[in-house]
């Protein structure tokens, strides 16, 4: 059908500054499109969860690429504590405009971290039924986030919780621990 | 620090990369749950045309275009909704000598920013949900209108553009149900 035709590879464009910007109804409406998609699709609100998820961890993979070209100038991260402060300022930043609210430590377990916004962006336009008022389809930003551990070598799992507006909930594999106490006692 | 970070923060705005990898994300599912590229082209179109039916409302609120006394007028305002939601200037033209279908020329196409087709999905129709969300729109305002595309830079074409062709006015439309 193309036979003929030279397509230019997407590599030979220049990098995407990050400057536009499109409007947020029209994203409204796509994300709200998404959630109906996925929810048409799930026996559950723990499976609708996870395919919010799964969409989201398209879009955190793509981001570390992006980000760590064009922000990080190459440089990786590798303590615990900078990934988690890239995720709350770098990434969000790019992301949603502004950094996240809060990060926290779990008191009892050093392998759960919190990241804490009060209203997701994602969450702005959704009213969430009342018989099933655990849905919280920052499950998709879960997704991102946890996309992004993993790519950048911190894997974890990451779950979003209604707490204080929308708590995420990090946490990590025990290797990664075990590491960082490791890469501290040099 | 990077420049962007001294962005100013327009409430009303989202970053356009948040909006291009969520779409794609979006795109890669269909793929996955259809394994057909035909029906995930209809089903891209059909997700356009539910966001098209909501967005009109927005656009009527927002930028109060006033009536469409013809179908040029029509082009105009999509000309203008392209510009208020996806921040693109697309150009209007190829009229036909009836004045009943023209070309809505998109460069660049803020949904394929990072895209590049492999050689499978040669008939993917990538941005489908745009003509969708033509035909949802005008619907609504009681025009039915096809809309698809014919040209896509993603296949190699010099530009990508839409064809939208008038079919009929809608007299009386009952609402549409939601599909």
């Amino acid at each position: 059908m193309n036979i003929g035709k030279q397509r230019p590879s997407i590599l030979d464009k220049s990098l995407s500054r990050g400057k536009t910007e499109v409007s947020l109804t029209a994203y409204a409406l796509l994300f709200s499109e998404m959630v109906q998609y996925s929810h048409n699709r799930v026996n559950s609100v723990n499976e609708l969860h996870n395919k919010l998820s799964e969409l989201g961890q398209r879009v955190g993979i793509r981001m570390v690429e992006l980000l760590f070209v064009r922000e990080k100038n190459y440089k990786r991260e590798t303590k615990l504590l900078n990934i988690l402060l890239f995720i709350k300022v770098t990434l969000w930043k790019s992301l949603f405009g502004k950094e996240a609210e809060k990060l926290d430590r779990a008191t009892d377990d050093e392998r759960i971290y919190y990241l804490i916004e009060k209203e997701p962006l994602v969450n702005r336009f959704i009213s969430v039924p009342r018989d099933k008022s655990s849905i919280n389809c920052a499950a998709f930003v879960a997704g991102i986030v946890e996309a992004v551990l993993n790519a950048t070598g911190f894997p974890a799992k990451v779950t979003a919780l209604w707490h204080k507006g929308t708590t995420y909930m990090i946490k990590f594999d025990e290797s990664v621990i075990a590491r960082d106490k490791q890469l501290d006692g040099r | 620090m990077s420049r962007q970070n001294l962005r100013a923060i327009d409430p009303k705005k989202v970053s356009g990369e948040l909006f291009t990898l969520t779409y794609g994300s979006l795109v890669a599912q269909l793929l996955k749950d259809y394994e057909n590229v035909e029906e995930v082209n209809r089903q891209l179109e059909r997700i356009g045309y539910n966001i098209g039916m909501r967005l009109i409302e927005d656009f009527l609120a927002r930028a109060n275009p006033g009536r469409c006394y013809d179908f040029r007028d029509t082009a105009d305002k999509i000309q203008q909704a392209f510009k208020l939601y996806l921040g693109v200037s697309p150009s209007i033209g190829s009229w036909s000598p009836g004045g009943d279908e023209f070309s809505v020329v998109l460069d660049p196409n803020p949904l394929t920013e990072f895209v590049e087709l492999p050689d499978h999905l040669q008939n993917l129709r990538y941005s489908n949900v745009l003509p969708g969300v033509i035909r949802g729109a005008a619907e609504m305002v009681q025009i039915e209108v096809l809309a698809s595309f014919i040209a896509d830079s993603l296949k190699g074409d010099n530009i990508t553009e839409i064809r939208v062709k008038f079919v009929k006015r809608l007299e009386d439309a009952v609402p549409a149900g939601e599909d």
